[in-house]
């Protein structure tokens, strides 16, 4: 146990076993970005996965659209400490998205209008584990929350969840993106606080 | 980079506002920091509860000692222990100094524009500080456009006044509640066109550095870029909260 305060309760929000070690739980939606959000227009977002011969696998909003929807609910968990429990979300799963994608990388990069970057194991992103969400609670996602679409990787801290998602790139080897480049854990495993280097 | 939970000790406490404290620490082994970067805190009760918050180095001191800035939230569950209950000789844990973005880099000649909204003045103090340690090696110039509710809300007035007398610094104050008596000012909150007539202009290619809850730095960076500034030049550190827009 670390130094106790005398005097310190705290609110003790923190018996839900859902509860990853050291977070805490928030009802609201906080919102966290290194720069302005981004304002992307439906009809000028497309999204790609770009594999290692360079072949373009390319969606429109209205062709990411007609794709099979999942509404899926789940916890995020956010490195700066905050959860969120049983956030609802609309998209499509990576693993629609990756049929017709022929690879043999095992990592990826998540790139985001305005420059953002993350970094993910392709595993961590197939196998019912990650969307392209564009819906929050019913609604469309709001810029700030980083619609039109953004990467949902909920087992991994939020930040890989990447805002404004508009591609992958399959990369033979792993890198670091912009957080891990900038003191952040390479894999973000909340379970094990994996929160810095 | 150190990632792990060290313990500061608590060496000073001053009243900032009526509303918001500064703690020194020491952190032993620490050898200075990079200014605009933060520490997590973390409380522990005596069943075990912890709860972990991150706060701004508001310093700019080599060695093993930093400065911290917190304000009071009414209804916060980590910053009232640490405004009015920490005193002198105790310990706490402490991780960091952490953050590798929004940073500035006394290397860096260009002008650099920090706007700051009520305790999002904290690092941004960190790289006033900076700035004026390294001159005359830096001759960058700084401009600080911070937002207050009143004149005897912003932290570090005094300082303040003394540094803008260097001709490398100029701040400008925004009173959304009240302003000092006698001055003729109307309160107001900050708008869009107070901001532009404020801030270096596009052709100076200033590096911004925006600070403060949530709203504010949304709300102001939006401005900038339909004003035309180049989003990749916008640095934010949004601290939370949902209220105090600017
Ligand atoms: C990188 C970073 C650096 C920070 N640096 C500083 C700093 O230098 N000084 C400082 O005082 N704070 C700073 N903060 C904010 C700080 O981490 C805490 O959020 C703040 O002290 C409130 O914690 P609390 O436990 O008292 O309140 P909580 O119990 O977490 O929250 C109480 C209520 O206040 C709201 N709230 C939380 N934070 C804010 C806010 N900033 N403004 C308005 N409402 C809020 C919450 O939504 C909640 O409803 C920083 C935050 C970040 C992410």
């Amino acid at each position: 146990m670390g130094i106790v305060s005398p005097g310190f309760f705290g609110r003790r929000r923190r018996d839900d076993p859902a509860l990853p070690p050291g977070q805490y739980l928030t009802e609201g939606f906080p919102v966290l970005s290194a720069g302005p959000t981004p304002r992307i227009a439906p009809d000028e977002w497309e999204f790609t996965i770009t594999t290692e011969t360079d072949q373009v696998h390319r969606w429109s909003w209205d062709e990411f659209l007609a794709l099979k929807q999942d509404d899926v609910t789940q916890d995020i968990h956010c490195v700066t400490s905050w959860s969120k429990l049983g956030t609802s979300w609309r998209g499509v799963s990576l693993d629609t998205l990756f049929e017709s994608v022929e690879s043999d990388c095992e990592f990826t990069m998540a790139h985001s209008y305005g420059g953002y970057t993350t970094n993910v194991p392709l595993d961590d992103l197939l196998g019912g584990k990650a969307w392209i969400a564009h819906e929050f609670d019913g609604e469309t996602l709001e810029p700030a929350h980083g619609g039109p679409a953004r990467l949902l990787v909920p087992h991994l801290y939020f930040w890989k969840s990447a805002k404004w998602v508009r591609g992958l790139e399959m990369l033979r080897q792993d890198e670091p993106g912009f957080w891990e480049s900038n003191g952040y854990h390479m894999y973000g495993d909340p379970w094990r606080e994996e929160r810095y280097w | 980079m150190r990632t792990g939970w060290n313990v500061a000790e608590v060496i000073g406490v001053t009243q900032e506002t009526r509303t918001a404290r500064t703690l020194r620490l020491r952190l032993p082994g620490l050898t200075g920091h990079r200014p605009g970067q933060h520490v997590d805190v973390r409380l522990t009760a005596e069943d075990g509860y912890t709860a972990v918050r991150s706060y701004s180095v508001a310093s700019a001191l080599p060695g093993d000692e930093l400065e911290l800035t917190v304000e009071e939230l009414d209804d916060g569950e980590v910053s009232p222990y640490l405004v009015h209950q920490v005193a002198v000789g105790d310990q706490l844990e402490v991780r960091g100094p952490v953050g590798g973005w929004f940073v500035w880099d006394p290397a860096d000649p260009s002008p650099v524009q920090l706007i700051a909204g009520g305790s999002g003045v904290v690092p941004l103090m960190a790289m006033i500080r900076a700035h004026a340690a390294a001159s005359p090696g830096s001759t960058a110039p700084f401009r600080l456009l911070y937002s207050v509710r009143s004149p005897d809300s912003g932290y570090y007035s005094a300082e303040l006044d003394e540094l803008a007398r260097s001709p490398l610094l100029s701040v400008t104050y925004v009173y959304t509640r009240e302003a000092p008596a006698g001055s003729g000012i109307t309160p107001h909150r900050l708008d869009a066109a107070t901001l532009l007539a404020a801030v270096l202009p596009v052709d100076d290619h200033p590096a911004f550095f925006i600070c403060g809850a949530t709203a504010f730095v949304e709300t102001v960076a939006d401005w900038l870029v339909r004003a035309g500034y180049p989003a990749d030049r916008i640095k934010t550190e949004r601290y939370g909260g949902t209220g105090s827009r600017p």
